[in-house]
């Protein structure tokens, strides 16, 4: 397994500025989401014991990176604090590939009426504010991990399904497509088996993008007090109770938390250029 | 589309599972309590007949009543507004600068070190929470320069009045447009002030889209005839790229704003949080924490029409702009 990664990196770092973009933004996620895995084990203190040193200490040797107004260890909280997020990121892409990808797929292969009806409905979702969008979703459906994945999917499916959509009109076009109808092929066969397989780089880089999207989506969630719970370790929740602590000062309360939610978003919107460059060069970020 | 954009927001908060009276209260109370409540907030009729009622009360600008106080909704939006307007307004303006300057900057030297600065600029810039960036600005500019206040939009006393005439009175309830109505310098800096730093939070984090759009368009546009036919002609070379082409360059870029609107107006929330700035979104906070499920449904719906009515605009901008298209 490690044999064949190694010599795929090295192709990776020979594509240029694409390739890099890629390894970098591969190594943050991976690094972000083994460091959080593995957080329960690495981490030195318990990141939910109260007083572990003086409350809000500065970082120092004994506690490199502060502790926050309750005396816990900020290392500790910062190692542990990605869980809900990546849980949440990770199950609402999923939900959009199984929801949007189909509905893009079949209304765009059906088309007329159908067709200009979803697209309708998904329109008027892309165009409106997603964040408020997902606030008013929370509201309704309650805190969770699932409930908070779901409004984030809903919000999030339009860009998936616009892509998909254009892609197919044009791949639905090409010589190939129309000797496969010609020739007999039943719809099912000639969207698995030819138009599918075509779309599938965009649905990567869309994903990818998407996964960015989501987590600051998620801590923006969180930042405004609709996050899953205070007593599991989260870095929206320790942005938000660090809101009014560093008005005093107390700079490290927020900014390595903060810090933590950057590297992951940019590790996914590095690794999501990149993919769009190498993959499919035409495609525009917003999914025209 | 405002329709379904209404019906949607309609069936998100009462359709969906979940009763919003019994939601309210989370401890059960009293039943009669709670009958008396649905029957006030009409909530004990029938859906499709409440469907009615909450569009023709849209049409009349009637938002329905409050959960907390009975209250209604529509004025306390109505006060808010003009907050979120202001900051949208200028966190625009601050996005459009910062974008197309480091995108012609970007397009001039194509794939240099100073370009590939610029586009890590405008990737980190999009991967940055936008309350995260807020608080670094609040503690770098607030706390240790004391440079500019932390939050709030202004101090009491300087909350500027609008037009007077004698007992004619007229305000916006933008404070900078007020300010300068009244005449008063000082309170237009103040009001600037208090905007400055929430405006340049969500101008910085919007401001990505516009570098890569000016910086891939002006690419293509400074290598067209008129423009190498401009320079021939010995106009200096800040003449050239601002006045001709960039203007070449512009209808994308107003494109764009459309887009962009919507994402700056969730960004607003996040600002108005982080800034306590008295405005749409930190009334839907509010409201949140009440479990105020109206004035929850009212804003979102004031939300989604705030976009409707930009983009309608833009487009009608692009059509008076752009010759080739006419209404």
């Amino acid at each position: 397994m490690l044999s064949q990664l190694i010599p795929g990196i090295a192709s990776l770092a020979k594509r240029g500025l694409a390739g890099w973009l890629i390894l970098i933004g591969a190594i943050l996620t991976v690094t972000i989401s083994v460091l959080t895995l593995a957080s329960p084990w690495v981490s030195p203190h318990n990141p939910n014991s109260l007083n572990v040193g003086q409350p809000l200490s500065a970082p120092s040797f004994q506690f490199p990176l502060g502790t926050d107004d309750l005396g816990r260890d900020m290392l500790s909280r910062i190692v542990s604090g990605g869980g809900i997020m990546l849980q949440v990121s990770v199950l609402s892409v999923i939900v959009c590939i199984i929801i949007g990808v189909p509905l893009g797929l079949f209304s765009s292969h059906i088309g007329g009426s159908v067709d200009r009806f979803v697209s309708l409905i998904m329109d008027s979702v892309y165009a409106f504010p997603g964040l408020i969008l997902a606030i008013a979703l929370t509201v309704v459906l309650g805190r969770g991990v699932v409930n908070m994945a779901l409004a984030i999917a809903v919000v999030y499916i339009p860009s998936y399904f616009r892509v998909i959509r254009s892609q197919v009109l044009s791949i639905k076009e090409m010589p190939y497509v129309e000797a496969a109808n010609a020739a007999g092929a039943k719809r099912r066969t000639v969207l698995a088996r030819y138009i599918l397989p075509n779309v599938i780089p965009s649905i990567i880089v869309v994903a990818t993008m998407n996964f960015a999207d989501a987590i600051l989506t998620a801590a923006g969630l969180t930042f405004i007090g609709m996050g899953v719970s205070a007593d599991i370790p989260d870095w929206g929740w320790d942005l938000s109770n660090g809101r009014r602590l560093m008005l005093g000062g107390d700079w490290w309360v927020i900014a390595f938390p903060g810090l933590m939610i950057i590297l992951l978003a940019l590790g996914f919107t590095l690794m999501g250029e990149g993919l769009s460059e190498l993959l499919n060069p035409k495609l525009d970020r917003s999914g025209e | 589309m405002i329709f379904i954009l209404l019906t949607t927001v309609f069936l998100i908060m009462r359709v969906l599972p979940g009763d919003p009276v019994l939601l309210h209260f989370e401890k059960m109370e009293n039943p009669e309590l709670i009958a008396a409540m649905r029957i006030r907030l009409g909530l004990d009729k029938p859906l499709p007949i409440q469907y009615f009622e909450y569009l023709f009360g849209l049409f009349r600008g009637d938002l329905g009543i409050s959960m907390q106080d009975y209250s209604p909704i529509g004025q306390q939006i109505f006060s808010a507004f003009p907050a979120t307007l202001e900051l949208a307004i200028f966190s625009m303006t601050i996005a459009v600068l910062i974008g197309v300057l480091l995108g012609v900057e970007s397009s001039k030297s194509y794939n240099s070190p100073k370009d590939h600065v610029v586009r890590l600029f405008g990737i980190v810039t999009y991967a940055i929470p936008v309350f995260f960036l807020g608080m670094i600005l609040q503690i770098i500019f607030g706390v240790w320069l004391h440079w500019l206040p932390v939050g709030g939009r202004t101090f009491q006393t300087m909350a500027p009045t609008g037009l007077n005439f004698g007992d004619l009175h007229f305000s916006t309830g933008l404070y900078t447009i007020d300010s300068l109505f009244e005449g008063n310098i000082i309170k237009l800096g103040t009001s600037l002030k208090y905007l400055f730093l929430p405006s340049l939070t969500l101008g910085l984090v919007l401001c990505g889209p516009f570098i890569r759009l000016t910086r891939s368009n002006m690419f293509e546009t400074l290598r067209l005839d008129f423009v190498t036919a401009a320079k021939a002609r010995g106009l200096k070379d800040s003449t050239v790229t601002y006045g001709y082409a960039l203007r070449n360059a512009f209808l994308p870029v107003l494109t764009m704003m459309g887009l962009q609107f919507a994402l700056l107006l969730g960004g607003a929330v996040l600002t108005e949080t982080t800034f306590s700035w008295p405005g749409l979104g930190r009334y839907l906070i509010d409201r949140i924490n009440f479990r105020d499920y109206t004035a929850i449904q009212g804003v979102v719906v004031v939300f989604g029409l705030f976009v409707s009515f930009v983009s309608l605009g833009i487009d009608l901008l692009y059509a008076y702009l752009d010759p080739r298209i006419r209404l």
